[in-house]
């Protein structure tokens, strides 16, 4: 059959780049207009080229934001990861715990994340919070507010406790997709447990593995809500992270160019991590 | 190698069974000889995977009790009664290249590696997947991964027994072939114990010296092949085996004479009766199909290549015979019953003819 040349197919996808102009494209370009400008209000600007993108790498600001963020998003992947696969490895695979167990996972995750982040605001207070007042109580010398270690603290293990769930539930999904008979082989061949977990359970957990490093780190990478509302970013800059940095240059001080800057390398970052756990994911598919 | 003793076992899955119904595994009670190889044969559902489990540990039975070679291993775990067993649908570890995959069961009873690997080579050879030993198991075809399967159940030379749950069904029927002959060659080499549970009657009578026919928890029939068609203990065992299966008719029986109808047919003894409704089973191979004897009316003749099938009505009933390929059927056809080939069936149990 011969093929029909004809551009008509354009006016099919014109809906979808409308949609996408308008919701991603042209707010997005307004940001590059912003990067590359400077303004002093009235709608008056003054061509600046990269010099706020020169300023925002070269402020040591930016950088220890990066490195906080990095931190959090690596120790919060190492505790939630294999806290997840363990958590998983020991649900009920049938009867009356099932609907149990899954129902107390997800809630954590039904949750909109600035009630998180108020529950662990007043959950940690030191007067009247369960966990800062039982603390104290018991002679630990606990306070988010003052204490930058205290604050990392109650930040990790409010993201882990809001976030643990998802890594379980898809460990999970993978778990029970396994045939009894593997097992029972396993047990033919006098498999250990660990042999087990390592040549059954794991290769079958990790392409779900896979998708929950992604999300969690992209999410972690990405983190606002919740240390806003416990911390604020505080004590000092202890916990501001790229997200809470960015808001507080825009919003804070009202410095547009070096925000859209820095929006746009963020941005950047987050495409190059995007791409580079696409890559991977897709090799892995590959190998199959 | 071993020999196996199951003593009264049954087995219910549920938790408090109280009626014969509730028992999966009504009561078993056999021996399977060391070096013996044997079949389970039944239909699905009559509990032979249940019992092939309960030898491998896999399930512990409700009831009974279990020896290898006298000892009592009921209550050890499958690790412990070193068994091989390889199941319907290939299992294989996919990450692991298909020599790890046969090495496995080895390395993990800490076999030293020149051992393993010499008899992983072996086992590579047999099933002839050498070339593909460096290979990644997960790029396998079905056919390949069950022969990996089987690999792995065949790796291990000091297992007390084998046990074999339909392990052919995914694998194509040329293959199917090669592999039972070569697990019949083994047997008679290293002279395992091996216990095959098939549905299919030819994987059974092909690869078995005993073939313990199961119907609905129960062993029926525990015979060679050859018993078990020419005399089949129960009618169960005269329709399952043989195809087509063995005719059963209601008869009256009065001295060496059966009834059926208006027909009379003189049987070699006097069957010695009980209670229940009496039943002459005859196979269509015994079924002699000539110009006198018992009028029938012939509904179809099955062309089978090797021989043809004649399905026919006798006094209203229906009947089967088999013919010979070049053998045609006459015009006003009688059918007559081989002596040799007539059992009585009391109660659908089989008795015996005296003189």
């Amino acid at each position: 059959m011969e093929k029909t040349w004809n551009n008509k197919a354009w006016f099919m996808v014109l809906p979808v780049l409308l949609l996408v102009a308008f919701s991603a494209v042209i707010p997005l370009m307004t940001v590059v207009n912003y990067s590359v400008q400077d303004t002093f209000g009235n709608n008056v600007f003054f061509w600046n080229g990269s010099d706020w993108f020169t300023e925002i790498l070269e402020s040591e600001r930016f950088w220890l934001s990066m490195v906080r963020n990095l931190i959090f998003s690596f120790i919060i992947l190492a505790i939630e990861v294999p806290l997840g696969i363990f958590i998983a490895l020991n649900m009920p695979k049938k009867g009356w715990g099932v609907p149990v167990c899954l129902v107390l996972m997800a809630l954590p995750l039904l949750i909109p994340w600035n009630v998180v982040g108020t529950i662990w605001q007043v959950f940690g207070r030191i007067d009247i919070g369960l966990l800062g007042y039982t603390l104290s109580a018991l002679g630990f010398d606990y306070n988010y507010v003052n204490d930058p270690t205290d604050a990392w603290v109650t930040v990790i293990l409010m993201d882990v406790w809001h976030w643990t769930s998802l890594v379980v539930l898809l460990c999970y999904a993978g778990l029970v997709s396994i045939p009894d008979a593997y097992y029972q082989a396993a047990k033919i061949d006098g498999a250990s447990r660990w042999a087990i977990f390592r040549y059954i359970q794991l290769p079958k957990m990790n392409r779900v593995l896979l998708i929950a490093v992604l999300l969690r780190f992209m999410d972690s990478f990405m983190i606002y809500t919740e240390p806003f509302v416990v911390t604020g970013g505080g004590p000092g800059n202890s916990t501001t992270f790229l997200s809470i940095d960015l808001v507080k240059i825009a919003i804070g001080q009202f410095d547009l160019g070096p925000a859209a800057a820095m929006s746009i390398i963020y941005f950047l970052i987050i495409l190059l991590l995007s791409w580079v756990f696409y890559t991977v994911m897709t090799n892995v598919d590959a190998e199959r | 190698m071993a020999r196996i003793d199951v003593n009264h076992v049954r087995h219910s899955y549920l938790p408090n069974p109280q009626k014969d119904a509730d028992f999966a595994l009504r009561e078993v009670h056999h021996t399977f000889e060391d070096g013996g190889a044997y079949a389970l044969l039944g239909p699905s559902g009559c509990g032979k995977t249940t019992l092939l489990n309960i030898i491998s540990g896999l399930l512990h039975p409700s009831h009974g009790e279990l020896l290898f070679n006298g000892k009592d291993v009921t209550n050890l775990s499958t690790q412990e009664r070193n068994i091989a067993q390889v199941f319907q649908f290939p299992v294989i570890y996919d990450t692991m290249t298909v020599y790890d995959n046969l090495a496995f069961p080895l390395r993990n009873r800490g076999v030293p590696e020149a051992d393993v690997d010499r008899t992983v080579r072996e086992t590579l050879e047999m099933i002839d997947l050498a070339s593909w030993a460096k290979k990644k198991a997960r790029g396998l075809t079905a056919d390949q991964k069950q022969k990996i399967s089987l690999g792995r159940g065949l790796v291990r030379s000091d297992v007390n027994a084998i046990l074999f749950d339909e392990p052919l069904t995914v694998i194509d029927p040329h293959m199917k072939w090669v592999l039972r002959s070569q697990l019949k060659q083994l047997h008679r080499r290293f002279g395992y114990t091996m216990v095959y549970v098939t549905h299919d009657q030819t994987e059974a009578l092909t690869f078995a010296d005993q073939v313990v026919v199961m119907y609905d928890g129960g062993i029926v029939q525990i015979g060679t092949p050859a018993e078990l068609f020419e005399r089949p203990r129960h009618t169960f065992v005269g329709y399952f085996i043989g195809s087509p299966g063995m005719n059963v008719m209601p008869v009256a029986i009065d001295g060496k004479t059966a009834t059926i109808g208006s027909q009379r047919i003189e049987l070699p003894g006097v069957p010695k009766t009980g209670a229940g409704p009496i039943e002459l089973g005859i196979r269509p191979e015994y079924v002699r199909l000539g110009r006198d004897g018992m009028a029938v009316k012939i509904s179809k003749v099955e062309d089978l290549g090797r021989h043809k099938v004649v399905r026919a009505s006798l006094e209203g009933r229906e009947i089967a015979a088999v013919i010979g390929e070049d053998e045609s059927v006459p015009a006003d056809p009688k059918v007559r019953f081989d002596p040799a080939g007539i059992n009585i069936y009391a109660d659908s149990w089989r008795v015996e003819m005296g003189a």
